[in-house]
């Protein structure tokens, strides 16, 4: 585990020190402050407004961040072979893959701690916020990260058995689709054969449910968000996490390097 | 006698390519060797004969299709033994981002060396390369050469028992490989056991206990350099001093090559008293009489025309 936590701080380190990083979250900034402006100018949801858009940037940023950062950690590291030498230390691959990972979450943990700061800076600036609208915007924020959390886990997997741009399509694929399960679970139809529905059905508690981690509605109503949805988001999100993360020690545990 | 650095036992690697990888290419085929303790051992092919193979089956970097191999008693397969030992891989590639001593620092931590340690460490091992002036610059801005040192420094930062070295030589400049050859030596005096590739013959000769010749992906041979190139069978050279006309020696005198008026000839040991004979007959003085000594190029040349002779068939085999 100790490795894992070296690994993961390397990670981090990496991108720090890559100005793509700084880019992408100055520009959700740059996004939040306009924010401000378009809330000035809708009287009386200025914070709706607000909340919603802020929320969308620090989404999509991250989003950005995880697929593309997470589908290189390991695929950059194998073409480049900068992991020959650490590979015949005493490292274990899933010692490797868990500190990929862990060093990817913590990036994107400290990135949407920056803008969250940057969202809470202009709401305060344009209301007198109540500690309600606080609070769920900060669940909000937090369901995001569990959000990015398991879309880096889906990258990484990918990136172990295919290309990096095969993983990249996947990553995204499985992301709009795990938007959509409630619909899938939900479709009924009489067009459609029993046999398409029920697979659908089937698939829909397979994908990664993505639905659940979408709070941004209820944040920027004020309105409180359940601590069982909490919970709830918390233990899927770990769950699935490890699930994927032990399908990709299994297939790069046995993967030759080139 | 203790258990061996290195066993390696009928190790095999294949790799399938081609449409639904129905069909496979060899790159090692049923490797028995091992390697002493203490010992340096010299690794010896050309290009593509499975030298980089059969190091990173050693490392776990890739798994064989059949055979197994030792390090130290315990099986490749065993993580636990890459605390002591060092790799450094062929044409070495590290962080970008990353300072020499920051990576050697990160390495460092890999290997749970103790904070005091670790700097100490990392500071002997970038003198030891020539790399003091060169570590706060990022490795991105490094030559092949300066990566080169700083993954023989990494190779070897733990002070591990077991040294493997992938071609530790290529991309260096004379100075540099003969800092490398004096790192080699020193580790042979601490006691180290190294196992080293190289396609340059006179680095292995120069620094080798023994050697195992590898081509084609089958070992051709192992020993020391003098006695595996002693296998092969050779002639006796005489050098001769003849100021008399052609006629009497006219079939020696054109095998010969001359140089004023002293011959060398080149003939097998068969017939060495023969000719002997037949120059003292016509009054020819004789200067020397010495074994030819083929070198380990020589020896190498040899294996490498035998396998191109016979390549098309042992290179693709259908499954
Ligand atoms: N990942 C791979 N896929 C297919 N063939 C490979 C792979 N790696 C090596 N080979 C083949 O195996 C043979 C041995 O390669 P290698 O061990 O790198 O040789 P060298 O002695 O030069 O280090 C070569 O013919 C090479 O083409
Ligand atoms: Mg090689």
């Amino acid at each position: 585990m100790r490795r894992v936590g070296i690994v993961a701080l390397n990670t981090f380190r990496e991108a720090v020190r890559d100005r793509v990083l700084y880019n992408l979250v100055f520009f959700a900034l740059v996004m939040i402050a306009a924010s401000i402006l378009v809330g000035q100018i809708s009287i009386g949801i200025e914070e709706m407004v607000i909340v919603s858009l802020g929320l969308s940037a620090i989404s999509v940023i991250g989003l950005l961040i995880a697929v593309f950062i997470g589908v290189g950690l390991v695929s950059k590291e194998m073409d480049k072979r900068t992991l020959y030498a650490l590979l015949a230390k005493p490292v274990r691959r899933w010692e490797f893959l868990l500190g990929k990972f862990g060093g990817l979450v913590l990036t994107l943990t400290v990135n949407t701690i920056a803008m969250a700061l940057g969202l809470f800076l202009a709401l305060g600036v344009i209301t007198q916020s109540d500690e309600h609208l606080a609070g769920s915007v900060l669940v909000a924020v937090y369901f995001i990260l569990l959000k990015l959390a398991l879309v880096v886990a889906l990258a990484l997997l990918f990136s172990c058995y295919t290309t990096p741009l095969l993983a990249i399509l996947c990553t995204a694929g499985l992301y709009i689709a795990g938007l959509f399960v409630k619909e899938m679970r939900a479709f009924q139809s009489d067009t459609v054969s029993q046999a398409v529905q029920s697979v659908l059905r089937g698939l829909s508690y397979i994908l990664p449910n993505f639905e659940n981690f979408d709070v941004m509605a209820a944040a920027a109503h004020g309105r409180a968000i359940p601590g069982l949805l909490i919970a709830q988001n918390t233990a899927y999100a770990a769950l699935y996490c490890a699930v994927v993360l032990a399908a990709a020690t299994a297939i790069f545990t046995r993967r030759n390097l080139k | 006698m203790a258990t061996p650095a290195i066993e390696i036992e009928n190790l095999t690697k294949d790799y399938p390519f081609g449409f639904l990888h129905l069909k496979k290419k060899t790159s090692l085929e049923g490797l028995t060797m091992s390697v002493e303790n203490g010992e340096v051992f010299g690794f010896l092919g050309p290009n593509g004969a499975g030298k980089s193979t059969t190091i990173k089956l050693l490392v776990g970097l890739i798994f064989p299709t059949a055979g197994t191999a030792r390090i130290l008693g315990k099986p490749i397969s065993d993580i636990s033994m890459h605390g002591d030992i060092g790799y450094l891989p062929e044409q070495p590639y590290f962080y970008d981002y990353l300072t020499a001593a920051e990576l050697l620092d990160y390495f460092a931590r890999i290997h749970d060396l103790p904070a005091q340690e670790r700097k100490a460490r990392v500071d002997a091992m970038l003198k030891k390369v020539g790399l003091e002036t060169a570590r706060k610059i990022q490795l991105r801005k490094y030559s092949k050469g300066m990566l080169q040192r700083v993954g023989l420094a990494q190779a070897i930062l733990h002070d591990p028992k077991v040294v493997i070295l992938d071609e530790p030589m290529s991309g260096l400049d004379p100075v540099g490989r003969r800092e490398v050859r004096d790192i080699i030596l020193e580790l042979k005096q601490a006691g180290k056991t190294v196992l080293f590739s190289t396609h340059i013959l006179s680095d292995a000769e120069m620094l080798c206990d023994r050697v195992g010749v590898i081509v084609g992906g089958k070992l051709r041979g192992v020993g020391a350099p003098d006695e595996i190139v002693g296998m092969k069978p050779q002639g006796m050279e005489i050098l001769f001093e003849y100021t008399g006309d052609s006629k009497g020696l006219r079939g020696l005198l054109s095998k010969a090559t001359q140089t004023g008026s002293r011959y060398r000839l080149q003939v097998a040991e068969a017939d060495l008293y023969a000719t002997m004979q037949q120059l003292c007959g016509a009054g020819a003085k004789v200067l020397s009489v010495s074994q030819v000594r083929a070198t380990l190029e020589e020896y190498f040349m040899h294996l490498v025309a035998a396998d191109r002779a016979q390549a098309p068939a042992v290179e693709v085999s259908g499954k």
